[in-house]
């Protein structure tokens, strides 16, 4: 099976300035990802690459077996809806159908149809007079009518309120059960993700952090809290974070085998997404901070 | 691609050529009687004698009309520049839709060729309907006037307005691309393009075509004479008559190619400043007594050694100069295109 997208060693600077750095990542094919990091991180460089918009500094990338953007049939073959959705403010809902299924060879003209009817847009009113939430959706439906079979969708539901939030998701996850596509979709929120995703990939500062199967992510990390760490943990335990209190350690550990027996002084909880997200993301930020800057280095 | 390029510029095309139908019912209004008082009046003045007076009074009418029309002409490459070629990529770029545009299925290559030819062939339309109608209304003046070649004339008529529509959609649409904002895009489409007009009419235009030379000896009876601070004395040559020629300068040479100076004049002909006089400065003067024999014979006396060189492009050189320069622009607009496309592929990934 091919993977759905396939980068080794991939990079991004601007001029000095490092978008992305040395992203290793497999996703396999029919998977829900979410692609989640702080703002900055470069979650929508990576989104960018995948669709051809921009280019590798150093590094590949391959969406589907083909460079992103190389041909009309491999853009046909990728659905995008951008940051903040961008439509033509001056043209109708009816004009940007129109222009997609001109642009489109696949294009789904009853589905896109069907779909303008249900989430009750007047194909005449200008794009420029939608709601957010509304402009998200045409956004959407121009992407999935054009019948992708990877759709990525760049920071979807930043925009709306938390009731629009829901229906989105609902609405995109009801798409992806139909067409079993491949779908990637990037969120400074893990809250917003946690439903939908069934892939997860941590982008912090530039750099992949974390990247699995949600499930498999779930079952290699425990939380741990027990008396003051006093140095029996298995071996095998790669400590993720750790908090220490006077009396106890907090700690989250990624265990490489199925969870061993270990001293029952500890007691183990499973972990949340957000645990998992948090716990790397602060990793990340401490590593940076522990970082000598250039700076401390010449002195 | 071809439709959707029109749905976005179906608009503006529209406003245009609304535009342009106004300008041709004025026209058609006002053309066919300026030929009749062509005909009526100037074309028969040689029979009634007093040409001149009929050719004031004939370029008096519509005189502000033509004034309008040949801005509208000068004007509209440049407003097209910077109303359709400046916003037609910096737009997508600054509102973010080339996000949108680029990730359908079609390469942004074919997505930037196919805009370009629907505007830049709407543009070039549009101009060159423009220069049609007003070529042909002016047609009685134009003849008139006999200066085609003379830079507010040449500009606003025939081909050249194609090239500069041209020009200015391609200069508009890569300052675009540079600069990425709309705005400041098209304040710096208009200067570049004001700036590159001015330059192709006094520093390219002169070099189109190797001008021709004119010999002829010095015309004793046509002869002015011209004083440079009340001082020394130089020959004043009469214009020559050579209708709707584009004349570059008039010299007065000897053979071997060197300038009559006033030194030179001044030994051939020592009683000249004596019977002129020293008229005072930019004051016109009657010429004294006896100044006609002296210049006359002045001049047959310099004429021996010295002849009248005129440098001009001749009136059968227009067209030639419509086209060449016209395809210099359509040239300079092919490049600036070549660029966009090197420069959306590579310079914008």
């Amino acid at each position: 099976m091919t993977a759905a997208i396939e980068t080794t060693g991939l990079s991004k600077r601007y001029g000095r300035r490092r978008a992305l750095e040395d992203c290793t990542l497999g996703i396999p094919e029919g998977r829900v990802v979410g692609l989640v990091g702080p703002n900055g991180a470069g979650k929508t460089t990576l989104l960018h690459l995948a669709v051809g918009l921009l280019e590798p500094t150093a590094g590949t990338i391959s969406v589907l077996g083909g460079r992103p953007a190389e041909s009309p049939s491999q853009l046909g073959r990728v659905g995008f809806v951008a940051q903040d959705a961008p439509t033509y403010a001056r043209l109708s809902v009816r004009d940007h159908l129109r222009m997609a299924s001109w642009l489109n060879p696949n294009w789904d003209q009853r589905l896109a149809e069907t779909r303008i009817d249900q989430l009750d847009l007047d194909p005449r009113q200008r794009a420029g007079t939608l709601s957010g939430g509304q402009r998200a959706q045409l956004a959407l439906t121009l992407a999935i009518a054009k019948r992708p079979q990877v759709l990525l969708l760049d920071e979807p539901v930043a925009s709306l309120d938390p009731l629009a939030r829901r229906e989105f998701l609902q609405d995109l996850m009801e798409v992806v059960a139909v067409q079993g596509i491949t779908v990637m979709l990037s969120s400074h929120l893990v809250a917003d993700l946690e439903r939908v995703c069934d892939y997860l990939v941590v982008l912090t500062a530039s750099h992949v952090q974390l990247a699995g199967e949600v499930s498999d992510l779930l079952a290699s990390h425990h939380r741990l809290s027990g008396p003051r760490r006093e140095g029996n943990l298995p071996s095998s335990f790669e400590v993720i974070e750790e908090t220490q209190t006077d009396r106890q350690s907090l700690l989250l550990v990624r265990t490489k085998e199925p969870f061993p027996f270990i001293d029952p002084a500890w007691s183990v909880m499973p972990v949340t997404m957000d645990d998992l997200v948090l716990a790397y993301m602060r990793q990340a930020r401490d590593v940076a901070a522990s970082r000598p800057s250039p700076l401390e280095v010449l002195r | 691609m071809i439709r959707f390029a029109w749905l976005q510029a179906r608009n503006q095309t529209a406003v245009a050529f609304g535009g342009l139908a106004v300008v041709a019912v004025v026209v058609a209004l006002t053309g066919p009687h300026l030929a009749h008082l062509y005909d009526a009046n100037v074309a028969t003045c040689v029979s009634h004698g007093d040409c001149s007076t009929a050719r004031d009074a004939f370029l008096r009418n519509d005189k502000n009309l033509g004034i309008w029309l040949g801005i509208l002409v000068i004007a509209i490459p440049g407003v097209i520049g910077l109303f359709w070629g400046a916003p037609l990529v910096a737009r997508e770029l600054e509102t973010g839709t080339y996000r949108l545009a680029w990730t359908q299925s079609i390469t942004r290559t074919r997505w930037l060729g196919i805009k370009l030819a629907v505007v830049g062939l709407a543009s070039m339309a549009v101009a060159g309907l423009l220069s049609l109608l007003v070529t042909w209304w002016a047609g009685p003046i134009d003849k008139v006037n006999a200066n085609r070649f003379s830079p507010p004339f040449f500009d606003e008529r025939g081909v050249v307005v194609i090239g500069y529509a041209a020009f200015g959609i391609a200069l508009g649409v890569t300052l675009g691309l540079i600069i990425r904002r709309t705005v400041p895009a098209m304040a710096t489409t208009l200067a570049v393009f004001v700036g590159v007009r001015l330059g192709a009419i006094f520093l390219l235009r002169p070099h189109l075509m190797a001008p021709l030379h004119r010999i002829s000896a010095l015309d004793p009876s046509t002869m002015g004479l011209r004083s440079t601070n009340g001082g020394s004395f130089s020959f004043l040559p009469p214009s020559p008559h050579l209708p709707n020629a584009w004349i570059y300068s008039i010299h007065i040479v000897d053979t071997a190619g060197r300038s009559l100076t006033h030194h030179v004049l001044a030994r051939a002909c020592p009683h000249l400043d004596q019977v002129a006089g020293r008229p005072p400065q930019g004051v016109p003067t009657k010429a004294p007594a006896g100044f006609k024999n002296v210049m006359h014979d002045c001049v047959v006396k310099v004429g021996a050694r010295f002849h009248e060189l005129v440098t001009y492009q001749p009136a059968s050189h227009y067209w030639a100069f419509q086209w060449i320069e016209m395809a210099v622009f359509l040239g300079a607009a092919a490049v600036l295109s070549g660029f966009c496309f090197w420069w959306v592929r590579r310079r914008l990934s």
